[in-house]
């Protein structure tokens, strides 16, 4: 049992890569086997992330312990460490991350028909980067995961993005775009090497940074917070999103909404929190500030669309926003330790800011697969083409108004929580700010129904207004035909989790409580 | 405290309509007969339930003074841990009465009124119209039994936090139900379909819930919970919460607790239609009439005045406190009452009138509660529920009837299609109690009830109650607005039974329509039998002749289940004055009507005779003042027009000033490599090696598109950072 534990997370990171590898030694034309092959490997990290939830539940989740550590000498001649480790705010993470791989990669094997050892060899790659970074307690290997999951996202996006929508330029404005925020946060790094003289996150914090120079501490902190800030999207950063949402294949968007957007809000909590919390306290309000313009701005301008696609990856630059603010509101509260109930209320903030990473991860997950069904049978995402569907495919009406009112934070459903929690905290640390985001809650609701429900599935089906329609498999159809298995197998798992998780959320929120109340204390709050 | 065993079932009283709501959507779908009765049971089961838990409680009348509480841990959060449970008080198990029994009346209808709609082509849906029942029959029955879930829930919840979701959760279906026919459009473009009647009535009400739900977050703050029990059973926070301010911009200091009250009530207003957020209730008559019924009648709307009742303790605490936020509910309730009345008075469409006559009886109970007349606003509450859902359903069946009658003139040929015909214009029918007698009874029982007819309908009680209450209190101005109100109610509704029922019929479909299905029928029976006697539950005491007889141990069970939350909820004294008045008012509002619509009944097309002597008032009540225009003016097309702004500036300004700094990156780049190559190379090695790196990066990244590159950089920069740090 040991040896599993400390060994787990490792495996859980590098199985994709060594997947990949495998893949890359297989025949080209073994198309059917590859596809086989990477979906049954992705499979093993999901179950080891799911043993490693319960697990970790039933003996460390008390006390936020950081379980599964495994640390040895990577590169001695600067004291870089392999060392890996988990809490509550990673384990919920790296399950969604794995999740979100197995369906991205079942459901690409529908649909993925150009160059297809290609791109199942990057999707496993990514999944390495991504699960390396929530488990990365080394800043050095925190940022060589980081890059790593760029790269196969560059391709995914630029080789099989639509033709239509310039893949080629959002590949490159989203990876030159990140890679300018992760040299900020390189050098960020090293200062922190020089200030501390490690570069392991959780002694850098026990000893604490640039305690005697504020001035290189703030720099330090902008430096790491735009590279965060620029993952997340948060506004004014964001707009490389849209046009890599846009353009990136169904699987690529929910990868890169599901898991990629968390990173930046995860490298947030993880190593800005924990290394820079004076000045968190200091310009936590410029935190809740943009996140507050984001929610406002990203629901307006997502009102404001008429492509499906767009639309979905608007929201999540507002969605982000409740991340932001909730993030924003904890450091303000940093600096009210007097104050009663501040604890609380940055607890609930905290609460908010996590649980909206996972819930976003699987409602616009679904959202962004839920695109992908209606772009393959109608070969456009134009709302204006569309209507009546409703009565047409009603089991992908039923699944839409799920993820539709999920998104929208109806009560009974997962996004409800989430937002409830960011309030709950940001009202009782920042209501001025607050104040504002609520009118974002009303712009959702507005951009959900009046854009999406409405246009695609309300009034009546005519048959006459768009006559491209093929079946999922590309034949051709008369009409939209509703969902295929494959697609079903692909999305219920995630409307049942947004249903469960939103009767019930206690299971993932006893996860980031812990974490929530132990980074707290641990910030000597 | 022992309580009673049946006690216990409260929590399981929304879950078999839940069940049902996922059986039905998951698997019994295609069998419509199916679905219909796993709904009919559910919802029965409910009933059974509710009535249990109901009737012993108003057994038990001592329970008031111990409600019934059952929480279980549901939330972590930071160091407390939210309970989420279900409580049964006096107010809870009278709206368990009401609620059960008139969902179960609305099911058992709905099974005969979802029969093929007429606005859709039988060659399209050819299996539905062979059925004779609607294409998404099933679908109907999933959403009203989710509904029913949310009502119910909202009914038993113990805390706020839990009364809000169940609250959205029946927002949810409200939209859904009411967009039900999404299909539908009209030849008159300006006339509302049902697809945005259901937006209209989910965004409209949207504004009044952030705002419910800030309160709800800034009670939770300083409560640090939101149990009823525990809120109200703490004086000393009340009382604290009403003494510490708050500044805010604009209104400058108020207390906690009547920014709180403040700022739920608008959940009420939204919710309940009240003014100015009152325009979404007319539109969402677009949905199926028992939808009507159920949600814009007896349930869904009437859940924003159970929540003012629930929080009034935290109310009247906000009122000692010093703030005006009873006053402003007493004002908006009593202004409501009369303004929709006045809008009620000159609409043609038949469930337009009930619309805006629910706007107006909602706004009397908001009223009741504004002046503190508590009990005469539960009251009132339960038995315009029983009235109002029997004027609905009574007038869905009219509709149904009209609309067979049509179908049947058609069938026989003897007309071509004449253009759009709507079966629910009241101009449109006229004789029907000879058509329809039980339709036609049950309604006129309905109307008189709703008209305060006096002494033998419910509606006399419960409405007397309000005004004797705000005559005794010296609420004035209060007092004569609902008496106006009260007098106008009385004219529309008469307005509307002798357009419908008395005379000879306006048009053939009138001339052929046939009494509905019993389905239909039955319910109706049973409701009228609650609009009459209904009322014998709350009669005061001290009533002439009649106090002596009939009994007032629901008034009385409300009263001491106020007296617990410490409400002044003394009755009102008895008084010949007001009770002449309002009888007198109520009787005449019937007499004028008679004089204008009954006397000389209106022959086929000629208009309405108010349209002549009204004049120019009249189109404008026509229009409802015109408030759609002017939302439309200044708060639709505002934000589509923000929408588009934002966009604008997303592609013209950040993202083009993002793609500057990308193009002079490029050329940057371009030239630093230049120099770095001609001029230090050695330089390279030794620090500038990041910059290297990264104009290599980007460099390569425009030149080339091969994997290995990056990788290779990947890896460089490692090794940069190898050879970097040593040298420090």
């Amino acid at each position: 049992m040991d040896l599993l534990r400390s060994s787990v997370l490792t495996l859980i990171v590098f199985l994709p890569a060594v997947g990949s590898v495998i893949v890359a030694l297989m025949p080209k034309e073994k198309e059917d086997l590859i596809k086989k092959f990477s979906i049954w490997w992705s499979v093993i990290p999901l179950l080891l992330t799911t043993w490693l939830a319960i697990d970790y539940a039933m003996n460390f989740l008390r006390g936020n312990q950081m379980a599964y550590q495994a640390k040895f000498a990577w590169i001695p001649s600067i004291g870089v460490n392999y060392h890996v480790g988990a809490d509550g705010l990673s384990v919920p993470l790296l399950f969604l991350t794995a999740l979100l791989t197995t369906l991205g990669l079942y459901y690409s094997a529908r649909v993925i028909r150009k160059r297809v050892k290609e791109f199942f060899l990057l999707f496993l790659l990514l999944a390495t980067g991504m699960f390396g970074v929530f488990v990365s307690l080394d800043l050095i290997l925190f940022y060589v995961f980081w890059e790593i999951g760029l790269v196969p996202m560059y391709f995914l996006i630029g080789i099989w993005g639509n033709p239509k929508d310039r893949p080629q330029y959002a590949a490159i404005k989203f990876f030159l775009y990140t890679l300018a925020g992760s040299i900020f946060m390189l050098l960020a790094m090293i200062g922190v090497y020089l200030s501390t003289g490690t570069f392991d996150i959780l002694d850098a914090a026990a000893k604490g940074v640039w305690l005697n120079a504020p001035m290189f501490a703030t720099l330090s902190f902008w430096a790491f917070f735009i590279a965060f800030a620029i993952k997340v999207p948060s506004f004014p950063f964001h707009t490389w999103l849209p046009d890599a949402h846009t353009a990136a294949p169904t699987a690529g968007s929910v990868i890169l909404a599901g898991v990629l957007l968390k990173l930046g809000a995860y490298g947030i909590l993880r190593v800005l929190l924990s290394l820079f919390p004076g000045q968190f306290a200091q310009f936590g309000w410029i935190v809740a500030l943009l996140g507050v313009i984001g929610i406002v701005y990203g629901a307006f301008v997502s009102l404001a669309q008429t492509d499906l696609k767009r639309l979905i990856a608007y929201s999540s630059v507002s969605h982000m926003g409740y991340i932001m603010l909730g993030i924003g509101a904890v450091g303000v509260a940093l600096g009210m330790k007097n104050v009663a109930g501040a604890k609380e209320s940055a607890a609930m903030a905290f609460n908010g800011a996590s649980l909206q990473m996972f819930m976003h991860g699987i409602i616009t997950g679904a959202l962004f697969f839920l695109v992908g069904v209606i772009y393959e049978r109608a070969h456009t995402r134009d709302l204006k083409v569309f209507g009546g569907l409703s009565a047409v495919v009603p089991v992908y009406y039923a699944t839409m108004m799920f993820a539709g009112f999920a998104s929208l934070g109806l009560p009974g459903l997962a996004g409800f929580w989430a937002e409830f929690f960011t309030f709950r905290g940001a009202f009782g640390i920042v209501p001025a700010l607050a104040v504002i985001g609520v009118i974002g809650i009303v712009i959702t609701a507005a951009y959900i129904l009046y854009r999406i429900i409405q246009s695609l599935f309300l009034g009546e089906f005519d048959p006459k207004r768009w006559d491209h329609w093929t079946t999922v498999f590309g034949e051709h159809a008369d009409g939209p035909t509703d969902m295929a298995l494959f697609e079903k197998v692909t999305l219920w798992p995630l409307v049942i989790l947004m249903v469960l998780l939103g009767l019930w959320p206690t299971p993932l929120l006893a996860f980031f409580n812990e974490a929530s109340v132990n980074i707290l204390s641990s910030l000597h709050f | 405290m022992n309580y009673p065993s049946v006690f216990n079932l409260t929590w399981l009283i929304p879950l078999p309509t839940a069940l049902a709501f996922f059986a039905i959507i998951l698997f019994a779908n295609p069998k419509k007969r199916l679905s219909s009765n796993i709904a009919v049971g559910a919802v029965i089961l409910a009933w059974i339930m509710s009535w249990a838990v109901a009737i012993v409680f108003f057994l038990n009348p001592e329970l008031t003074e111990h409600p019934f509480d059952l929480s279980v841990p549901w939330l972590p959060m930071g160091t407390i841990t939210f309970h989420m449970g279900v409580a049964v008080d006096a107010v809870t198990a009278g709206m368990l009465f009401m609620v059960g029994f008139v969902l179960t009346m609305i099911f058992i209808y709905s099974t005969g009124y979802m029969s093929f709609p007429g606005h859709l082509d039988p060659e399209k849906y050819p299996d539905a119209a062979k059925e004779g029942l609607d294409p998404r029959y099933s679908r109907f029955f999933a959403y009203i039994s989710l509904f029913a879930t949310g009502m119910l829930g909202l009914v038993v919840a113990n805390n706020l936090l839990m009364l809000f979701i169940f609250w959205e959760i029946m927002g949810l279906c409200s939209y859904l139900l009411i967009g039900f026919w999404f299909d539908k459009s009209y030849p008159d473009p300006k006339q509302i379909t049902p697809k945005q009647a259901g937006l209209k009535a989910f965004l409209t009400t949207r504004v009044g819930d952030v705002l419910f739900m800030m309160g709800l977050i800034f009670l939770f703050i300083h409560a640090g919970d939101l149990n009823f029990q525990a809120i109200f059973g703490n004086q000393e926070f009340l009382h604290e919460l009403s003494t510490s301010t708050v500044n805010l911009p604009f209104f400058g200091a108020v207390t906690w607790a009547g920014l709180i009250s403040m700022l739920i009530f608008w959940g009420a207003i939204g919710k309940s239609a009240q003014f100015p957020l009152h325009v979404w209730l007319p539109d969402a008559m677009e949905g199926p009439t028992p939808v009507s019924a159920l949600i814009h009648a007896a349930t869904m709307v009437s859940a924003g005045v159970y929540l003012i009742v629930r929080m009034s303790p935290l109310f009247s605490a906000a009122a000692h406190g010093g703030s005006g936020v009873m006053m402003f509910v007493a004002f908006i309730g009593a202004f409501t009452a009369l303004f929709a009345a006045t809008i009620a008075v000159a609409q043609k469409d038949i469930k337009k009138v009930l619309a805006y006559s629910t706007i107006s009886q909602l706004g009397y109970m908001f009223a009741a509660l504004g002046i503190g007349a508590w009990v005469a606003a539960i009251i009132h509450l339960l038995i315009h529920a029983f009235f109002k859902s029997l004027l609905f359903m009574a007038s869905g069946s009219v509709i149904h009837g009209v609309e067979h009658g049509h179908h049947h003139v058609h069938e026989h040929g003897e007309h071509g299609h004449e253009g759009y015909f709507d079966p629910q214009d009241m101009f449109n029918m006229g004789g029907l109690l000879k058509r329809m007698p039980v339709t036609g009874w049950t309604f006129i029982i309905g109307g008189a009830s709703l008209s305060a007819f006096p002494l033998i309908t419910a509606g006399f009680w419960s409405k007397d109650e309000i005004l004797a209450h705000a005559w005794a209190d010296g609420h004035m101005a209060v007092y004569w607005t609902l008496a106006a109100g009260a007098f106008l109610t009385a004219f529309y509704t008469f307005r509307q039974i002798f357009l419908t029922f008395f005379g000879s019929p306006r048009t053939e479909a009138a001339e052929h329509a046939p009494e509905s299905v019993r389905a239909m029928t039955w319910p109706l029976v049973a409701l009228a039998f609650f609009a009459l006697f209904g009322g014998f539950v709350a009669v005061p005491e001290d009533f002439p002749v009649v106090g002596g007889i009939a009994s007032d141990f629901m008034a009385k069970l409300m009263e001491l289940q106020g007296e617990f939350y410490g409400l002044h909820v003394a009755p009102a004294e008895f008084n010949w004055t007001p009770a002449l008045i309002s009888m007198t008012l109520a009787l005449s509002g019937i007499v004028v009507a008679w004089l204008v619509y009954g006397w000389k009944p209106l022959a086929a097309g000629k208009p309405d005779p108010l349209r002549r002597w009204l004049g120019p008032i009249y189109v404008v009540l026509e229009n409802k003042y015109y408030f759609d225009e002017f939302y439309h003016l200044v708060a639709v097309r505002p934000t589509l027009w923000l929408a588009s702004f934002f966009y604008l500036f997303d592609r013209g300004v950040i993202d083009r000033i993002v793609n500057w700094v990308g193009a002079f990156g490029r050329w940057l780049a371009a030239a630093l490599r230049k120099w770095i190559d001609e001029f230090i190379i050695d330089a390279a090695v030794n620090g500038a090696g990041l910059v290297t790196t990264w104009t290599g990066a980007v460099v390569r990244l425009i030149q080339t598109g091969q994997a290995q590159n990056y990788l290779l950089i990947l890896l460089l920069s490692v090794v940069v950072l190898l050879l970097l740090i040593p040298l420090k």
